[in-house]
């Protein structure tokens, strides 16, 4: 059951994220619980401010689709008894199509901003589902820059530059606002940052939590892993918030440990424009939104606080703990994915 | 009007779907895809002439589909099915009914031959000469165009007449031959239709509205009256079918008549033929008319009720000689069934004066065309020249050589249609899964739709499942096309896979002049001496013009692994130039983009490429003016093969089956077994390479391989002697063995496929790099040489005495002598290592009664079978009934074996003195529960027969001689899949459980029916896709071991091979050793469940582990407070879904409906845990099996004293 948030009319929630009005600095970030449209309608009712899709992984669309087209020809038209081995699926959608059928949906059941994630792989596909995902309605769209660079011949500064002709091209060709999602390693963070605003980014979400696989001492495997965030993660995030507010003309966004609603007055403090959840909906339900809410507004009273725009970076730069690691909630969605390959 | 390109399944189904509000099914090839097509236009909400969607209901057997047609017939709704063969003969006793009650129905009928000493899957008529007394009226449609509009007048004159009709065409020859079809619009539909007879149809109807009695029994008084009642709606049929034609020739402009003469208007001889043979006798009657003979054809199109006067009034006068053809065999019948009916028509027309003064014309008949035989211009050349003898043959055959009864006519070899200006001819030689055939069928509509040209497509497959040829026919003309039968005399061969040109006579087909296109692992310069000499020596007598292609290399290199379709197809249309290439180019991109624009914008994308890349990588070879190679063709077998083998099964093998004389072949359809070993394939790419250093000796690579392809040897040290220097061997681990033995583990390098399976399974990891296993698979190229050598020798080592290993472990299991051996089942398929473990186990004493279905075709499809014997001449003997019988039929080889057993003792009771008291005592009582036992027994049966051959003179002595071998214990193994044991089987199979003898019964259980093509039986799982489940199967899995167990005295089993080695061993040793039933239930991974086979073993962990799966014994027994259930596999540990998700069968219903998949997910996990909760109180479960309570009973069975209670 969600929670009514609770209503304190004397600290002023509202807040602007990528030119967009929000009514609170609380945004699901992009996980399961975005990923369907009933957990999406809960997160608005729980008070939610806006909500980022889980990602649209291009690679995930190359593997699935290429994966659906060979086993629609698996065995098909090799023997005289059987000319294929499964029915033509008529309502059968690409990972593309669903996606935007999800946006569509989500658009239809929510009232609040909805933004499209989409994590590439190749130019081409970047601006094309960047552009279809526009058309789909999103209001606007987070680009999630995943990539290890593990070709040993390729240089730090090669890769930025990549990233910094990608943002501009994407940006190119759309016309509603743009969120980059970085990885907080970079060798030069800050100026890496300033270029990809300087190529079109309208806000810098920070950071993206790299998916870090395991291994399996017992059966010598290597094992995906998806750990939760915890608060502890949020002070790196914090660090480069407080560094780039007020620096740079982008909206700012933190993700990844954010938990509490003191975590998310953390955020504010630093500069963030808004704050992201995804471990802790997850752990607590959409309803938790509402609770992070109340908890954010009581301290603010106990505090002082008039409105969020009062708060927003008034502890920022040269005033943060130490860094860790950050949250990635869905990488590939394994629910959905084909594990196998066909031959 | 709209013309497209369909076969003739989708041709009649059009027209049947638009007419019927229900359609009951069964699958059975080659109608399937009618079904199939009805399934699917129902599924996406395609409508009927009324506006509703068409229920599509799948039943258990063609004999539940025509008694669930004859129910809604019944009730007045308009229904219909599709069958074929064995299908067409389970409906006969409702088609009796049916026609009795006068009820308008349709049943759409692709014809293929019933199983007699074989079965066929192929065309001809012996299924509907077998309905011909049904009562149905008969109409036959003799090409795809007809399938479609005579499907409409069959419709049309069953509601005017009220007798039900079979519509038949030619299986494969018309069901599955694509050609230009003017479609029939649902406006001519609702113009053609009177919906008068549709509501009479209703108003007949059963309903309480209305009560009447109808189907009631008759006694001598009446029956005959009222057969004989129903006379006038037959008169009334010919009328009404001609008033139909007549109608649709009205509306779109396509005349047919009854019977149907064409030809020389005076002709002298004419042909009477039904049915796709028409078409190649109206071309060559033209082509023989345009040289001055007067022939002509009658193509019959209605048969029953037969037009007498039609016929008698469609032929000229001036027939002298007339061949009337059949498609089928009525062995000892005066002549096949047209035949007779036309020499009785012919004969009261004569004798009536009908014909006037014309003489009655001398009548022959023959047979032509069984099980598809080619049916050519050719030999209807040969029947003419037949009939223009002055004596011709009164009953002859075409198309074989009958050597035995000397009575075929010979085709005229040298005769030749002439071939239209601006014809295209092209023949494609494909691998089954490279999707030739797909984008030849695309070709096809292509042209169809692109240009005013008419394209014919036809295919032809061989029976494989894994590696298969297909062989594609397609012709382009400016006129219609009617050539019913394959292309000779190509303008273009395209040789789509390399290996083809060592094994077959590809070029046989090229006309001088021709074109081959080349697809060739090599770089262009290296093609030409790479090639075989016959090969090179056609190219350059024909002087044909060569071009090649790297497409597996490009299509690799685009993603599109193995898939060369859209790189060959450009090819075709850039050297055939049947249509402008760019506009062709186009073409074939608006193909690629509506075939695969709802797989999504990359499978586009690279299919897109690969038709741009494919012209630039096509190349045209410098043909050398003389031949430079010295390679040879790959002989089909190896030299030293059987006589049969070398004189029979090579030629079949070698495409030559055709060739072969009547005196080639046994009269009575037995064959020796173990030919596949004489088959060498070489399909695999990779294959399996051991390294001794890390095996730790489990067998397990040996028994989960498909194909028998890695073999087992433990062996004396001293056996090396002269092996090659690349045999590796390492000790053997063995608490069992007194002396050291070495275990090699041997890959046949030319029987593996490449499936993978070994090497998923294998649990020997390097310690150094996870990687590496201790098997590998490795680019056979690197090891062809060394492993055929060491594969050579390994056959070579002797076999380790069954007595020294325990068999109820893997390795104990695994060095004894498979003789299941090499099969042509799929790449990894999940049934052939349980059939390779039982022959293991118990080869040298098992009978098999196998259901039709995936494993009676790669067990028993010529030329080859996998099922094989030992040094001692002894293995499994094999037969195929039926599909619906395979219990029955075992439990008839059971009681016959027991029967012989019971004679053979009573005769050694007889005999005991002369053969010697002891020696009979022991025959007598010999204890055979075991392997050692039934040894003992067969050595004292090899004593018998020393004596009994002594008393030769005695005839007692004979009979025992005869019987002696019955003496011996034998197995009876009941094999067959689900769709038998869950579906069409389940009443027999619950009998012959039911019957307490001693049989046994393994189900490969791959939860679909996976012959046919993946339609949903009642071993799918619930929220699985398959055909006739499209949205997902809704109820849950039958759970056929819990029915099996209610009678408390079959053993019953549930085992899968790859999550537990061990437990399917036992399992499968203890039912044989159950001397009552057993059921054994083997989980069997199938191409069908969208997995990469490669994980065929390794994925049945995840279905045992999720509990889909559960592995249990149930062992009964006559001790009281024994608990014979015994759950072998642990509680469930992983969510179902996990598991399902894996395979596309699930996963398919997530990207089309996930509501509905949630929904389903969620139910089928209930399923799963409230199986097993219901399986851990069995556990618990005290039961025992009645036994003989002793005294009470007397020897003849009758009880003598009650039983106390």
């Amino acid at each position: 059951m969600t929670a009514e948030p609770t209503v304190v009319p004397e600290f002023d929630l509202s807040t602007t994220y990528l030119g967009l009005q929000l009514r609170s600095p609380l945004v699901a970030s992009s996980g399961p619980l975005t990923a369907r449209i009933d957990s999406l309608r809960a997160l608005e009712q729980a008070g939610v401010a806006a909500v980022v899709l889980p990602s649209l992984f291009e690679e995930q669309i190359e593997h699935e689709d290429i994966q659906a087209a060979r086993l629609g020809d698996l065995g098909s038209d090799s023997n005289p008894e059987a000319t294929s081995y499964f029915p033509d699926l008529a309502d059968y959608e690409s990972v593309v199509d669903r996606y935007l059928r999800h946006v569509e949906e989500a658009k239809k059941a929510l009232s609040i901003p909805v933004v499209a994630s989409l994590n590439g792989e190749t130019a081409g596909g970047w601006v094309r589902y960047a552009r279809q995902l526009e058309l789909a309605g999103a209001d606007a769209i987070e680009l999630n820059l995943y990539g290890i660079a593990a070709d040993l011949d390729v240089t730090g500064r090669e890769v930025e530059e990549d990233q910094v002709e990608l943002v501009a091209l994407i940006k190119a060709s759309l016309s509603i606002p743009l969120a980059v999602k970085i990885g907080p390693h970079y060798s030069a963070l800050g100026n890496q940052a300033t270029r990809i605003i300087d190529a079109g980014a309208d806000g810098l979400v920070l950071f993206n939590r790299f998916y870090q696989p395991d291994i399996d001492p017992k059966t010598r495997k290597v094992a995906p892993t998806l750990e939760l965030s915890s608060s502890s993660e949020l002070r790196l995030p914090l660090r480069w918030t407080a560094i780039l507010s007020g620096r740079v003309e982008a909206s700012l966004a933190v993700t990844t440990g954010v938990h509490t609603g003191a975590d998310v007055a953390r955020c504010l403090l630093a500069g963030a424009d808004v704050a992201m959840m995804t471990s802790a909906l997850l752990v607590n339900g959409p309803g938790h939104v509402a609770a992070v809410e109340r908890e954010l507004v009581e301290w603010a009273a106990e505090s002082g606080f008039e409105s969020v725009t009062q708060l927003k970076g008034s502890v920022s730069q040269r005033n943060v703990a130490d860094p860790s690691a950050f949250e990635r909630a869905n990488y590939m969605s394994t629910l959905i994915g084909f594990t196998n390959s066909f031959h | 009007m709209r013309n497209e390109c369909v076969d003739g399944n989708e041709a009649a189904a059009s027209v049947a779907y638009a007419l019927s509000e229900l359609v009951t099914l069964y699958p059975i090839t080659p109608s399937s895809p009618m079904g199939e097509l009805a399934d699917a236009w129902a599924s996406t909400g395609q409508t009927n002439l009324w506006g509703m969607v068409p229920r599509v209901v799948e039943m258990q057997s063609e004999g539940g589909a025509a008694g669930a047609l004859h129910g809604a017939l019944q009730t007045g709704a308009l229904a219909t099915t599709f069958t074929s063969s064995q299908g067409l003969l389970l409906m006969l006793p409702n088609m009796f009914k049916i026609a009795g009650e006068l009820t308008s129905a349709v049943i759409h009928v692709a014809a293929r031959s019933l199983a007699t000493h074989a079965l066929s899957i192929f065309g001809d008529h012996s299924d509907v000469m077998a309905a011909r007394t049904t009562g149905f009226a008969m109409l036959a449609s003799s090409s795809v165009q007809e399938a479609q509009d005579l499907a409409l007048v069959a419709h049309l004159a069953t509601m005017q007449t009220r007798v039900p009709f079979l519509h038949f065409f030619d299986g494969f020859r018309t069901s599955h031959e694509l050609n230009q079809v003017a479609m029939l619009e649902q406006d001519d539909l609702r113009a053609l239709v009177d919906d008068a007879g549709v509501l009479a149809h209703r108003e007949r109807g059963l309903t309480p509205q209305r009560p009447v009695l109808r189907g009631s029994a008759q006694n001598p008084d009446v029956f005959f009256q009222s057969r004989e009642a129903a006379n006038p709606f037959y008169d009334a049929v010919p009328a009404a079918v001609q008033d139909a034609m007549d109608r649709l020739a009205e509306r779109c402009g396509r005349a047919y008549r009854l019977v149907e003469y064409s030809g020389h208007p005076e002709a002298d001889r004419v042909i009477v033929i039904m049915g796709s043979g028409a078409g190649a006798v109206q071309e060559t009657v033209e082509e023989l008319n345009r040289r001055g003979q007067r022939v002509g054809v009658l193509t019959v199109r209605l048969y029953r009720p037969f037009p007498a006067a039609e016929l008698v009034a469609a032929l000229p006068l001036s027939v002298s000689k007339i061949a009337v053809l059949d498609r089928t065999k009525e062995p000892g019948a005066y002549g096949e069934p047209l035949f007779l009916d036309v020499v009785a028509t012919l004969a009261e027309a004569s004798t009536n004066g009908l014909r006037g003064s014309a003489a009655m014309p001398r009548v022959t008949g023959g047979r032509y065309g069984l099980s598809s035989k080619e049916f050519t211009p050719a030999m209807v050349k040969g029947v003419f020249d037949e009939l223009g003898s002055e004596a011709p043959l009164p009953r002859f055959t075409v198309g074989i050589v009958d050597d035995v009864t000397n009575l075929s006519v010979r085709p005229d070899r040298d005769f030749e249609l002439p071939i239209p200006k601006g014809d295209v001819r092209a023949v494609f030689y494909g691998l089954g899964s490279d999707g030739t055939v797909g984008a030849n069928k695309n070709t096809v509509k292509i042209v169809s739709e692109h240009s005013d040209l008419h394209a014919q497509g036809y295919f032809v497959y061989d029976s494989k499942k894994a590696g298969a040829m297909t062989v594609s026919h397609l012709r382009f003309s400016r006129l219609p096309i009617r050539s019913t039968y394959l292309i000779d005399q190509a303008d273009l061969v395209a040789c789509h896979h390399f290996g083809f040109l060592f094994t077959q006579d590809v070029l046989a087909v090229a006309k001088p002049g021709a074109t081959l296109l080349l697809n060739a692992p090599y770089p262009p310069e290296e093609v030409w001496d790479v090639l075989p000499e016959k090969v090179q020596r056609a190219i350059i007598d024909k002087k044909l013009k060569v071009h090649v292609i790297d497409a597996r290399r490009v299509a690799g290199d685009l993603g599109l692994r193995g898939r060369i379709n859209t790189v060959m197809q450009p090819c075709f249309f850039a050297l055939s130039g049947i249509l402008p290439q760019e506009e062709a180019l186009d073409a074939v991109r608006r193909a690629v983009e509506k075939t695969y624009g709802r797989r999504g914008p990359k499978v586009v994308e690279r299919n897109l490429a690969a038709v741009d890349a494919s012209l630039a990588e096509l190349h045209e070879l410098t043909v050398p003016a003389t031949v430079t190679s010295t390679t040879p063709l790959r002989d089909a077998i190896p030299t030293a093969a059987p006589d049969f083998v070398t004189r029979v099964t090579a030629r079949i093998l070698a495409g030559e089956g055709d060739l072969l004389p009547v005196s080639a072949l046994p009269v009575d359809g037995t064959f020796p077994t173990g030919t596949t070993r004489y088959e060498k394939r070489a399909l695999a790419q990779e294959i399996p390479i051991w390294d001794p250093d890390i095996c730790i000796d489990c067998g397990k690579c040996a028994i989960v391989c498909p194909h028998n392809a890695m073999g087992m040897k433990v062996f004396p040290p001293d056996v090396l002697d002269g092996a090659p220097d690349t045999f590796a061997s390492k000790g053997f681990k063995s608490r069992e063995l007194d002396t050291p033995h070495l275990l090699s583990i041997q890959v046949s390098p030319d029987d593996c496929t490449g499936c993978g399976v070994c090497v998923e399974q294998c649990p020997a990891i390097s310690k150094s790099a996870v990687g590496h296993k201790s098997i590998n698979m490795e680019p056979i190229s690197e090891h062809r040489d060394d492993e055929r050598a060491n594969y050579a020798f390994f056959d070579t080592i002797p076999l380790l005495d069954r007595e020294l290993l325990p068999h109820d472990t893997v390795k104990g299991s695994q060095v004894l002598q498979p003789l299941f051996e090499f099969s042509s089942a799929c790449e990894g398929c999940g049934e052939t290592p349980y059939l390779r473990l039982i022959s293991q186990l118990f080869g040298d004493r098992m009978i098999v009664a196998n259901a039709t279905g995936c494993s009676s075709i790669y067990g028993g499809n010529l030329p080859t079978t996998p099922w094989s014997r030992n040094a001692d001449g002894r293995g499994p003997a094999w037969s195929n009934s039926l599909f619906e019988d395979n219990a029955e039929f075992g439990l008839g080889m059971r009681l016959g074996k027991d029967r012989g057993a019971a004679t053979a003792r009573a005769l050694v009771s007889t005999l005991s003195d002369a053969i010697g008291p002891e020696l009979a005592r022991e025959l007598l009582d010999a204890d055979q529960s075991a392997e050692e036992g039934v040894r003992a027994q067969r050595e004292r049966v090899v004593r018998l027969r020393e004596r009994l051959g002594e008393l030769e003179s005695d005839s007692t002595a004979r009979h025992l001689l005869s019987l002696a071998d019955d003496l011996v214990r034998s197995d009876v193994w009941i094999i067959g899949g689900d769709g038998w044991a869950y579906d069409i089987g389940y009443g027999g199979l619950d009998h012959v459980l039911a019957s307490g003898e001693n049989v046994n019964v393994l189900v490969l259980d791959t939860e679909v029916y996976s012959n046919t093509g993946g339609q949903a039986s009642k071993a799918t799982p619930r929220g699985a896709v398959a055909k006739f489940a499209t949205s997902g199967k809704s109820t849950p899995k039958k759970d056929l071991g819990a029915l099996a167990m209610q009678y408390g005295n079959v053993y019953v089993a549930q085992i899968a091979l790859g999550a537990n080695e061990v437990q399917t061993v036992r399992a499968l040793q203890e039912a044989a050793a159950w001397p009552g039933p057993s059921l054994v239930l083997a989980y069997s991974t199938c191409i069908a469940h969208g997995i990469d086979m490669k994980y065929s073993m390794t994925h049945m962990r995840d279905a045992v582990k999720s509990g889909h799966w559960p592995l249990y014994r149930f062992a009964p027994g006559s001790d009281e407070h024994t608990k014979p259930f015994r759950l072998d596999s642990r509680k469930p540990a992983l969510a179902f879904k996990e598991f399902a998700l894996a395979e596309a069968r699930f996963a398919m219903l997530e990207r089309s409906d996930p509501e509905r998949a949630h929904h389903l997910m969620a139910l089928a996990q209930a399923d799963v845990d409230e199986r097993w909760h219901y399986y851990e109180q069995l556990a618990g479960i005290e039961r025992s099996v009645p036994h003989d309570p002793g005294e009470i009973v007397d020897p003849e069975g009758v009880a003598t004293e009650e039983v106390p209670s």
